[in-house]
């Protein structure tokens, strides 16, 4: 403890490392200073100067978010020299700020409010006129308010230095200062909405929330977004089944704030005129509404009787259910229809790299790898648009500890702004692009790779071989689409594997081997689309699809039943990084079910035999039956990451390279799903693209 | 967008006036060198700035909504800048920001109806011991009586 | 060109070529004395050449007088970072012109100033920041420095003593916060002229970041002549802790107005009655700035007596300031001068911090107000409350150059603002948008 530095605040002994500033060694010490502009994490500003202080041989209050700490310093935070100063700054904020606290979005959750209730706003003594400006809509999801605007600049570097977009600016001079949009009159940018949430006032307010309801109105629900596998936490903000916000300003889960435009605005896709509210039964070749029994019922007689001829089966199981209902699902098949016909949407090639490593520790990377590792080399994805909290995670990663960052891409991607060496080239030829970075990745201490879905089979042996040739520490994160890609994986969605990567006795069929089989009897499709790529060669089969909207897929069932969205349901899911999180039920749509619902009720039916299938008892079957998932409930059950460990043998299976492959989601798109957020499709930038930085 | 031959001579060798990698510190001459020959900062030449030295539009709209002499519409050919300031005002600045207002037939920031004239109440301008001093673009007049103001426009006019 | 007659009570150290015919060209500079100091330079060590700075007692003249010497000391001396020198040609301080006559008049001077900072720190690279309404200046400088160039003076083999040094000018284009030293980086940068956080000072991480000189125009101008004579006897020109002489300029109800070049320590009673010739027609000094609009006002009994260096206007509780000197008749109407003084820095606060942002703006209408005589007594103590709690609380200076005059004047002219208010009888507000109601 030698190296700490000792200083006094408010008569408290307080120890910090050198360099720290006052205001952060006061809250490790529990004593707030408050501020506006001071953000942890980001650029210093100095600008609001609500974060002054006294300190003892200093002439003037010093602003302690600039202030590092010296041995035998002593602060005070709340003397009366401070409060007056804190008092009257509060004052000339309120001077030009519209006092509409009733009618703005940030009324009861407004940094400016606390503050002045804290400390006090005396008489008012303005009595002049107050500059306005009328506010401004810059896209879909931001408004702008200038007059409620403090400038404290969040917006700004959370954009450029947060997000790497910068999209934001500041005009004017003087009191006539407002932030600007990137584009004139309009913003072009990621639209993820993070300079709405870290604005302390209600200047930047949503086109999602805006006017809707007031913050206490609100059941506030964490869960985790449904659209990517990063595995962001969001906080839903629901009022009478409705969603109507979504954030992560508590920043708990992996992802601290940090959420995109999927996270934070897309789950607008839950109350969908569009949304599937009811099971659908094609009666003389049309689908029509029927009640659940009946529906039910219909599925189990067909199931029942194609089992009992020894029909076949196809199965496909979903990316974004949750493992509960994956492990549920395979089970079904497995053991209720004796069937291993069971395939998902693969976007990376996951199992080989599980077998590449096999027996290592510590070989596959966390969210939090991404922000400690010193080097990290992105091979073949556009990182920012596909993995958008991974690449704000390298991107704060170099900004805090400079790690250096090397990209081998098709084209120009985000990251480049600030990786230490690009190299460009085809899809496919990407290994011999990483083995040019050789000199370089060699002097590094250690090294994270990400790799996208053009990496898959031998060559994900190559770069694991590779890499160890380069004798450092290296961890892998093998990319892939979905919320929960990882663990339909995980869970065995797959003819040759079950639950935890153990090889199956006869495999089954492949997706598009289903897709071809002429003499199928059954395709059964929970929560996938998988006729928006294949076509289904037989025309005969029976096709039962578990759906929320009525899909290319679900348009030619046989028996459509309503599902209910990852918003709507319990269960946990896996992330790209291995990480398994809970899903807490925000809303409820009437009508629909939760998939480990539908197929109990369903296994019901039929009677088969396949164990309690409530959420939990399916969780403590995954604990004890699922190589990895041994992992301590407390931690998942508290809405934290738990990391799972499936690296412990090797998988004597071909992945069937082939198979693989990424959708390429953008920023803006997510299979199929994404289509049905009105928020996704009414931006500008939507679709989006790929390799544009 | 294309400059005069001249203009493009001054703007490469401003350019190069800094190290490399540096070029952003050419926005301000840039836009001011630039505003002379294009007679304000349109939209296009925010574009064509931004090209130039390879940064995003909107860092363009921030420096030139800062500086209080680049501006977003054509001023006159004849900007008449008048100094009211301390030491101006001291020397009776505003009453002869009042006689120019009478005899332009112009406000604070306006422009003539011919665009021959346009007049601006500004701030120091490093005259003050000659005071009240004006400046007609870059031109200084000092010791500037109401009679002398008008000498001044009036051979302004002539000019014509 | 000289905009006033000089005084013979000057002491014509800066400006002694002025008025020489052809005084900008190098030859005329080089005939008289030019680039030697440079070139004793050369023959000296860094050490040396910071050493002579510092015995000069140089104070820098843009405002704030931080002691040259020790400034350029803390330049690192190992450092992998190019050095650079920033010349502060913005001159905006209300009631300064100085600069402007240096450099129109002796342009070589301010380049011999900037070679022999370069050579003190090793530096290769400097940049002169003329504020944008000085246009005809970047054109005096160019044509010097092009000037330089030939004669090699300037460029990659100085003098053929294998020395390099490239100069440039840069225009701003009309912001007088972008005088304050890091807003002025950052718009030479190519950005708003918004100040940096400091530390680091300049001196360590100036322009680009890299270690930087950064001084006002006539305090390079200075240099030439402290190597030339020696920093002890030019010290010796002024008082004990701050050498030499200053460029002074007398402005306002002064019957001679104009940039003279007075000692330090030059009596304001003769500035005023002999170099400026008196008040305006014999009238009584009401108030009196000694440098720029940002130093606390004094009344005229209490400048009277007073001496024009650092410690006496110290003493005084205002400043020496940029030697700005702004003179104000007994009928002087010290409400207007408030406001217009406030409109100014109204005007001109970059926007950055809360205080000075809407405390500058909340004053200017509160004073328009006042100045209209509609307003109570407790505005007046409004006006001195607010502009205190701007006080020391800004992120730059500004805050404090727009406060500490208001403060003054409220102070010490108070009775103007209640007979201003006693014309005018108000009723209490009315509504927001008409807070007073005029009653006839
Ligand atoms: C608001 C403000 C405006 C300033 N304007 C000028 C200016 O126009 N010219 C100048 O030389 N210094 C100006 N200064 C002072 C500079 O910040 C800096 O102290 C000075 O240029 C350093 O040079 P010196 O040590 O030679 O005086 C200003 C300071 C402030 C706070
Ligand atoms: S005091 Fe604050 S607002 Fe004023 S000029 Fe300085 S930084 Fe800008
Ligand atoms: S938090 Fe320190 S000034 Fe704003």
């Amino acid at each position: 403890m030698a190296d700490l530095v000792t200083l006094t605040i408010n008569g408290k002994t307080v120890q910090a490392p050198p360099g720290t500033l006052v205001i952060d060694a006061a809250k490790r010490a529990g004593i707030e200073i408050p501020a506006f502009c001071y953000y942890e994490g980001f650029s210093l500003q100095a600008a609001c100067r609500m974060c002054l202080v006294e300190v003892e041989k200093m002439p003037k209050l010093q602003a302690s978010c600039t202030l590092p700490v010296a041995e035998g310093m002593v602060v005070k935070t709340e003397s009366d020299p401070v409060v007056k100063a804190r008092k009257s700054t509060l004052e000339f904020l309120l001077t030009n700020h519209p006092l509409d606290c009733p009618v703005c979005d940030k009324g009861g959750e407004c940094e400016l409010q606390d503050m002045v209730f804290r400390y006090g706003a005396a008489e008012s003594r303005f009595t002049e006129i107050k500059h306005h400006v009328d506010e401004k809509q810059w896209s879909p999801i931001v408004f702008y308010d200038a007059p409620r605007c403090i400038l404290c600049y969040r917006c700004i570097r959370v954009c450029s230095e947060g997000m790497g977009v910068g999209a934001l600016g500041i005009v004017n001079r003087g009191v006539y200062s407002e932030i600007a949009p990137s584009h004139g009159d309009h913003l072009e940018c990621d639209e993820c909405g993070a300079c709405i949430d870290i604005c302390p006032v209600g200047a930047l307010t949503s086109g999602t929330y805006r006017y809707q309801t007031r913050p206490w109105e609100m059941k506030h629900v964490g869960t985790i977004c449904t659209f990517c596998s990063n595995g962001c936490k969001t906080t839903l903000g629901v009022r009478n089944e409705k969603i109507v916000r979504g954030n992560n300003r508590d920043k708990s889960g992996i992802n601290g704030e940090f959420l995109c435009i999927k996270g934070r605005f897309a789950f607008d896709f839950q109350d969908h005129p569009e949304r599937l509210t009811s099971p659908l039964m094609r009666i003389d070749g049309k689908l029509q509404e029927v009640s659940w029994a009946k529906a039910l019922e219909a599925v189990a007689k067909k199931f029942a009787e194609v089992k009992a001829r020894n029909g076949k089966f196809g199965i496909v199981g979903s990316t974004k259910t949750t493992n509960e209902e994956n492990f549920f699902l395979q089970k079904f098949a497995r053991q209720g229809l004796g069937t291993n016909n069971i395939d998902h949407h693969r976007s990376g090639d996951v199992v080989t790299l599980m077998d590449a490593l096999a027996g290592r520790t510590n070989a596959l990377a966390t969210v939090e790898d991404c922000y400690q590792m010193k080097a990290a080399l992105v091979v073949g994805a556009d990182l920012a648009q596909e993995h958008p909290l991974l690449a704000y995670q390298l991107r704060a990663n170099f900004r805090h500890h400079n790690a250096r960052v090397y990209t081998v891409t098709r084209g120009p991607v985000r990251e480049d702004q600030y990786s230490v060496s690009r190299v460009r080239t085809e899809p496919g030829k990407e290994l011999e692009g990483v083995e040019s970075l050789r000199p370089m990745l060699s002097q590094e201490p250690e090294l994270l790779i990400l790799f996208g879905s053009s990496i898959k089979g031998e060559d994900v042996r190559r770069l694991v071989a590779f890499a160890d040739s380069l004798n450092i520490p290296v961890k892998y994160i093998c990319l892939v689409d979905y919320s929960n890609s990882r663990g339909a994986v995980d869970m065995g969605l797959l003819p040759d594997l079950g639950p935890g990567y153990q090889p199956v006795d006869n495999p089954g069929l492949t997706l598009p081997e289903m897709m071809a089989a002429t003499d199928l009897d059954v395709l059964w499709v929970v929560g996938a689309n998988p006729l928006a790529r294949y076509s289904l060669a037989a025309a005969n089969a029976f096709v039962v699809v578990q759906e929320m909207f009525l899909t290319e897929t679900a348009q030619r069932a046989d028996v459509v039943l309503p599902a209910a969205s990852a918003y709507e349901k319990n269960g946990t899911v896996t992330n790209v990084t291995g990480q398994c999180q809970k899903l807490t039920a925000a809303a409820k749509t009437m009508g629909t079910k939760p998939d480990l619902e539908i197929m109990g009720l369903l296994a019901k039916e039929m009677k088969l035999n396949l164990g309690i299938w409530t959420v939990q008892s399916v969780f403590e079957q995954i604990r004890t039956q699922v190589r990895g998932y041994n992992i301590p409930l407390p931690v998942v059950a508290t809405g934290q990451a738990a990391q799972t460990s499936p690296l412990n043998g090797r998988i004597p299976v071909i992945s069937r390279p082939d198979l693989i492959q990424s959708a390429s989601n953008t920023l803006f798109t997510s299979g199929s799903l994404g289509r049905y957020s009105k928020k996704l499709t009414s931006v500008l930038e939507y679709p989006g693209e790929l390799y544009r930085p | 967008m294309t400059f005069s031959p001249e203009l493009e001579k001054k703007l490469a060798k401003l350019i190069a006036s800094y190290p490399p990698g540096k070029e952003k510190s050419a926005l301000v001459p840039m836009l001011m060198f630039t505003q002379d020959e294009v007679g304000c900062i349109t939209p296009e030449l925010v574009q064509e700035v931004a090209k130039r030295l390879n940064i995003p539009p909107v860092q363009v709209d921030e420096v030139v909504s800062y500086y209080s002499m680049l501006h977003r519409k054509p001023m006159g050919k004849y900007h008449i800048q008048i100094c009211t300031n301390i030491s101006c005002l001291l020397w009776d600045a505003d009453k002869l920001f009042e006689h120019a207002c009478q005899k332009l037939g112009l406000g604070h920031k306006q422009v003539s109806a011919d665009g021959q004239f346009s007049l601006e109440e500004v701030e120091c301008i490093g005259a003050c011991s000659w005071a009240p001093a004006i400046q007609v673009n870059y031109d200084f007049h000092h010791h500037v009586t109401p009679e002398k103001f008008d000498q001044i426009i009036d051979s302004l006019k002539k000019v014509q | 060109m000289l905009y006033n007659e000089p005084s013979p009570l000057e002491t014509r150290v800066l400006t002694r070529r002025f008025g020489l015919p052809n005084s900008a060209h190098i030859d005329t500079y080089l005939a008289h004395g030019g680039y030697r100091s440079f070139e004793k330079c050369l023959e000296m060590t860094q050490e040396q050449i910071i050493e002579e700075v510092k015995a000069s007692n140089l104070r820098g003249r843009g405002g704030a007088g931080f002691p040259t010497g020790l400034k350029w000391s803390f330049v690192p001396r190992q450092s992998p970072k190019p050095k650079y020198i920033v010349v502060n040609a913005d001159e905006s301080e209300p009631g300064t012109c100085k600069d402007r006559v240096l450099m129109e008049n002796d342009p070589h001077l301010l380049i011999e100033g900037v070679l022999i900072a370069a050579q003190a720190v090793g530096a290769k690279r400097g940049y002169i920041y003329i504020r944008g309404e000085y246009r005809y200046l970047i054109d005096i400088m160019d044509r010097a420095i092009e000037e330089a160039y030939s004669r090699n003076y300037l460029g990659k083999n100085i003098l053929g003593r294998g020395i390099e040094f490239d100069l440039y000018t840069h225009t701003g284009a009309g912001a007088y916060e972008c005088g304050e030293e890091s807003a002025l980086l950052e718009s030479l940068e190519g950005k708003r002229g918004q100040p940096r956080i400091r530390p680091p000072f300049p001196a360590v991480a100036g322009l680009y970041q890299c270690p930087t000189v950064l001084n006002n125009v006539e305090t390079f101008c200075a240099v030439p002549s402290i190597i030339e004579m020696g920093g002890k006897a030019w010290a010796e020109l002024g008082v004990p802790k701050a050498g030499g002489t200053k460029l002074t300029c007398l402005t306002g109800h002064i019957n001679k107005p104009g940039v003279y070049e007075l000692r330090l320590g030059f009596p304001v009673e003769k500035m005023i009655n002999e170099v400026g010739g008196g008040i305006r027609g014999g009238k009584k000094m009401k108030a009196f700035i000694p440098g720029g609009s940002s130093c606390p006002v004094l009344t005229g009994e209490e400048a009277w007596p007073l001496t024009m260096d650092y410690d006496s206007m110290a003493k005084a509780g205002t400043m020496l300031g940029s030697g700005g000197v702004i003179i104000m008749d007994e009928d002087t109407d010290m409400v207007k001068a408030a406001l217009r003084i406030m409109h100014f820095y109204q005007h001109e606060s970059c926007g950055w911090c809360i205080p000075c942002r809407e405390g500058t703006t909340w004053l200017k209408k509160l004073l328009t107000r006042l100045d209209q005589g509609l307003g109570t007594s407790r505005d007046i103590d409004l006006v001195g409350d607010l502009a205190q709690n701007m006080l020391g609380r800004t992120f730059c200076p500004l805050g404090d150059a727009a406060a500490l005059p208001t403060i003054s004047i409220v102070q010490k002219f108070r009775h103007e603002f209640e007979a201003k208010i006693a014309k005018v009888q108000v009723a209490m507000p009315a509504s927001a948008n008409h807070p007073f109601v005029v009653v006839q």
